[in-house]
């Protein structure tokens, strides 16, 4: 399954190089998304089906969508309804689309195919012993991971919470009489 | 076949990483560079799992998960601190922040 490794490899690469030559941020976001499904793809042909899995769910599914809501949240304008219009003709979602479709036909015919001549690298590592990894030799990796997220979530609260904006304070009173 | 097989998915990871960085260092829009910095994560984490799968080695998934839970703070950190910074200066570009006295 060389020229599956090939095909979903060049997926990635056109996806990226597009990804930072849009200038729209969903049009990135959206070619983006590609390259992450495309790279889950390539952790698939690897061997590496759990990280696969992660790559899909957490990077293509939770990071992409706190992208796509910190940019809907930022342009609340008045030009809103005609940017909605302009992003909804098909030659938006064309390119993303083909790529996209691409990998599903690749998936589909590596899903039916046989188990063994799916991957590239004939060792494939299972989940379980990725997780007796992770619980016995990384346990202290995990609980730093833990503390990280903990910490990462206690910032983003405390930088996030909306406070007013400086003003001189002539016009603070003003404002507040 | 393997060897090959390693050697390309190497190859791969420094075509990504090399495009995480010109898109840091090309655009001007913090949105951009944020996820321009996703891209080089991505490529370090294909990286990890290209070794662990090469000696057939669960190390490389282990890394890659701690990759991850790094990536998704970094990301809400930094989703924060770009809302914070559009509602003080009303603009994302970098070079009229470059003055960032509070």
């Amino acid at each position: 399954m060389e020229i599956a490794f090939y095909i979903t490899a060049a997926i990635t690469i056109i996806s990226t190089l597009l990804v930072i030559t849009r200038y729209n941020p969903v049009h990135a976001l959206l070619y983006l998304v590609v390259s992450l499904l495309s790279l889950g793809m390539i952790f698939y042909l690897l061997g590496a089906a759990f990280a696969a899995l992660l790559e899909v769910i957490i990077y293509a599914g939770a990071i992409m969508v706190l992208f796509i809501f910190v940019i809907m949240l930022l342009n609340l304008g008045k030009e809103t309804a005609e940017q909605e219009k302009k992003w909804l003709k098909p030659k938006v979602w064309a390119g993303p689309a083909i790529l996209a479709l691409v990998l599903f036909i690749e998936l589909c015919i590596l899903l039916n195919t046989n188990d063994q001549a799916q991957y590239i690298s004939e060792l494939h590592v299972d989940p379980k012993v990725v997780a007796l990894s992770l619980f016995r030799p990384y346990l202290i990796g995990v609980e730093l991971a833990a503390m990280l997220l903990m910490a990462g979530v206690v910032g983003a609260a405390h930088i996030g919470q909306h406070k007013k904006t400086v003003l001189h304070r002539f016009l603070q009173e003003k404002e507040g009489t | 076949m393997n060897a090959i097989s390693t050697n390309m998915v190497m190859l791969l990871a420094a075509i990504l990483f090399i495009l995480g960085i010109a898109g840091v260092v090309v655009r001007k829009n913090i949105i951009f560079m944020l996820l321009s910095v996703e891209i080089m994560l991505n490529a370090a984490g294909l990286a990890f799992v290209a070794a662990g799968a090469r000696w057939a080695q669960a190390d490389g998934q282990v890394m890659f998960i701690f990759i991850l839970a790094m990536a998704a703070a970094e990301v809400s950190v930094g989703l924060a601190l770009i809302l914070q910074v559009y509602h003080q200066h009303k603009s994302l570009d970098i070079d009229k922040l470059r003055e960032m006295n509070g």
